[in-house]
């Protein structure tokens, strides 16, 4: 699967705007994809690492992390919300 | 109908023109409820002592998601309540201690329908409408921890969420 991986807030400052993927073995769920861009760099490792609070969208919409993520998908990972 | 219920922008907003623009169009309009959300000087989380004055606010976004989730929201809000008009404006980028953050106005025939979705408004969008905020102190930058209170108050509308604890946000009606 090819997906668009996006970051915010501290998980933007911690790895980047975005990352595109190629070749994500599928299907996958939001913690499995989490778990593969874990094993990516030590910077991911820890950004993103279990126990960790990391919420997630999947093509801007939020999504726990048993959803499954469609190809092409764009994928959000961000620390829970703060507005208000 | 030209301007959007929903703006995210980095200017400020002007109250009394938000207001006016809910009832002057809509003569069966009775009761505007509206709330602003302000940037306090002190971060109400980090014990007394511990953590310096915020000198400056930094607030992100999700361009896109961050409007459509909002939207969702209002809609939402027509549903539950008898509501004729709602908007939302949220700034982001740089601000300072005393500006304001967000308005949540709502215009209904009688004022406890605007008041109630005035509220689950809010409660909606401190739980779930992507923003993060990051506090800036002389002690350094900080992003703001959630808070489980937020949690909780949405959950007072049957809305289950875990933003601020728990293992992934799980949405809806309990």
């Amino acid at each position: 699967m090819n997906l668009t991986v996006r970051y915010f807030a501290s998980l933007r400052e911690a790895l980047g705007d975005q990352q595109q993927l190629t070749g994500v073995p599928g299907p996958i769920t939001v913690a499995g994809l989490r778990r593969h861009l874990a094993a990516g760099t030590p910077a991911h490792a820890e950004a993103l690492r279990e126990g960790r609070a990391v919420r997630c969208a999947i093509n801007q919409v939020m999504a726990a992390d048993d959803a499954m993520v469609p190809d092409g998908a764009e994928v959000a990972f961000f620390p829970p919300v703060t507005g208000g | 109908m030209g301007t959007p219920r929903v703006r995210i922008q980095t200017a400020p907003f002007d109250l009394g023109a938000e207001v006016r623009a809910l009832h002057e169009a809509d003569l069966g309009v009775g009761a505007v409820t509206s709330f602003v959300g302000t940037v306090r000087d002190r971060n109400g989380v980090v014990p007394v002592g511990q953590g310096g004055p915020i000198q400056r606010m930094e607030l992100e976004h999700y361009p896109g998601m961050t409007e459509a989730a909002i939207e969702g929201m209002i809609d939402e809000a027509y549903k539950r309540f008898d509501i004729r008009a709602a908007r939302v404006i949220h700034r982001v980028g740089p601000l300072e201690p005393g500006d304001s953050i967000v308005l949540v106005a709502v215009a209904s025939a009688h004022r406890g329908e605007s008041f109630k979705a005035c509220e689950f408004l809010m409660d909606y969008l401190k739980t779930q409408a992507p923003f993060w905020k990051k506090e800036h102190t002389p002690q350094g930058a900080q992003w703001v921890d959630a808070r489980v209170s937020d949690d909780q108050a949405l959950a007072r509308w049957g809305i289950r969420v875990d933003n601020a604890s728990g293992p992934a946000p799980s949405q809806g009606p309990v």
